[in-house]
């Protein structure tokens, strides 16, 4: 991105609820219409900052899932159990709301759309893949980009149905017949050639980036992004 | 900016804990993990701290002459730009000051790079990092200090985002210029107050 645009990414402005999608009660895809909007690059995120009227305000990081392309930004909000901010965009927000807005932000977990990518996500942490997904289609090069995505269901995998019919390696830990993305089977997907984006728990993403330097992926090659409360799935900080 | 239709908060803004910095939140007794590489492996045995660039004395230490220097210990705050705060928590290390006393930085020395074991760079003004501000700490509420929270040893740098200092940290560079380290190229900002709410590039 040009200086200007980094300096309009940062930029807070109102975005409006174009729609509001429930996935279950595990979460919610929300789009929104971002005025002056700097087209991200797959892999980037949105803040999103909630005020209340005595001028209290919340503040979220959230991956695009939205291809580039897409006149929208699509953000994929996990309910987080008690979750101030999660709760509130799952719960209250609807089409026709303002919600505070600045992005895209973050150069390190973005995907150019031209070199080889591995990517790996647990959970919600199949958002940025998706985009990535989507550019991939878009500029005619799937081939680029490789999948491998875990949930603990089905149920539990936002963008099940994309990602299954895109040819992603899909397992599901806790379900009957399921599997896991265990040593071989990350084995079986690094490419050293390619750089390896990893998003999910703290949990997920260490025992990710030890399978991959197990199986030869560099270290240099490897992009980790942790998302989540705390514990079990740790935010980045 | 408009307010949220339909937000209250958790809390009223008065209510609000005087210690957290706008826009942050109390994790409470969790301390979330932020990595944006695999995570450092350090044999705390071999592993040795370099101060070096514009200084009269370029020195390096084991973890055992470290120790041998004296301890010190910060209680207080921390705060993670991704919005979360720590309250009220401690490290034992030692502080910067008395490592820089050793390794004399000459006068035209203005900024420290602080680099980690992975090869992780942060960049700070030498002011940040003197004068009782920040600390090489091997121990966190009294326990050696974590792989994943950046052991066996760390930077401490607390009255900025917690970014500034940096886990693994194994050399400290001083420089006459600004040298822009990884978030810093990466899209965040050059200081990080979190008072300011120093986030992002062109906050």
């Amino acid at each position: 991105m040009a200086t200007e645009d980094r300096k309009l990414a940062a930029t807070w402005r109102d975005a409006k609820v174009v729609s509001v999608d429930h996935h279950g009660e595990l979460g919610v895809v929300l789009r929104l219409d971002v005025p002056d909007r700097v087209v991200h690059r797959p892999g980037q995120h949105y803040v999103l900052r909630l005020r209340a009227e005595d001028g209290y305000t919340a503040s979220r990081s959230y991956s695009a899932v939205s291809a580039p392309s897409d006149d929208l930004v699509e953000l994929y909000v996990e309910k987080v159990p008690d979750g101030e901010v999660s709760g509130f965009l799952a719960e209250v927000v609807e089409p026709g709301d303002l919600l505070e807005c600045r992005g895209p932000i973050g150069r390190w977990f973005a995907w150019d759309g031209q070199s080889p990518a591995l990517g790996i996500g647990g959970g919600s942490g199949v958002a940025p893949l998706v985009s990535m997904l989507r550019h991939a289609r878009d500029v005619g090069h799937p081939e680029l980009l490789h999948l491998a995505v875990s949930a603990w269901t089905a149920d539990h995998l936002p963008y099940r149905e994309e990602l299954e019919s895109s040819g992603a390696l899909v397992a599901y830990s806790r379900q009957k017949g399921g599997s896991r993305l265990d040593a071989a089977v990350i084995a079986a997907v690094a490419d050293p050639g390619a750089t390896a984006f990893v998003c999910g728990s703290a949990r997920f993403t260490l025992a990710m980036e030890s399978h991959l330097l197990s199986a030869g992926q560099p270290e240099s090659s490897i992009r980790i992004e942790r998302f989540g409360p705390t514990g079990e799935s740790a935010e980045n900080g | 900016m408009a307010i949220t239709r339909g937000f209250s908060g958790r809390r009223k803004q008065a209510e609000r804990d005087p210690r957290l910095p706008p826009g942050q939140y109390d994790v409470g007794k969790s301390w979330p993990v932020l990595t944006a590489e695999p995570t450092g492996r350090v044999d705390a045995e071999r592993w040795s701290l370099t101060i070096d660039g514009l200084v009269a004395h370029p020195t390096s230490w084991s973890l055992k002459e470290l120790k041998a220097l004296g301890q010190d210990t910060y209680r207080g705050d921390i705060h993670c730009v991704t919005t979360w705060s720590k309250l009220d928590t401690s490290f034992t290390g030692i502080s910067l000051d008395t490592l820089l006393d050793v390794a004399q930085p000459l006068p035209e020395a203005r900024f420290v790079v602080e680099e980690s074991t992975t090869r992780y760079r942060t960049n700070l003004p030498l002011e940040d990092v003197t004068g009782g501000k920040a600390w090489v700490v091997w121990e966190h509420e009294g326990k050696p200090l974590t792989r994943e929270h950046g052991g066996p040893v760390r930077m401490l740098v607390p009255h900025l985002y917690f970014w500034k200092s940096a886990k693994w940290i194994s050399k400290i560079t001083l420089l006459d210029h600004d040298e822009p380290g990884f978030w810093e190229i990466n899209g965040y900002h050059h200081r990080g107050d979190p008072w300011q709410e120093q986030r992002f590039d062109g906050d």
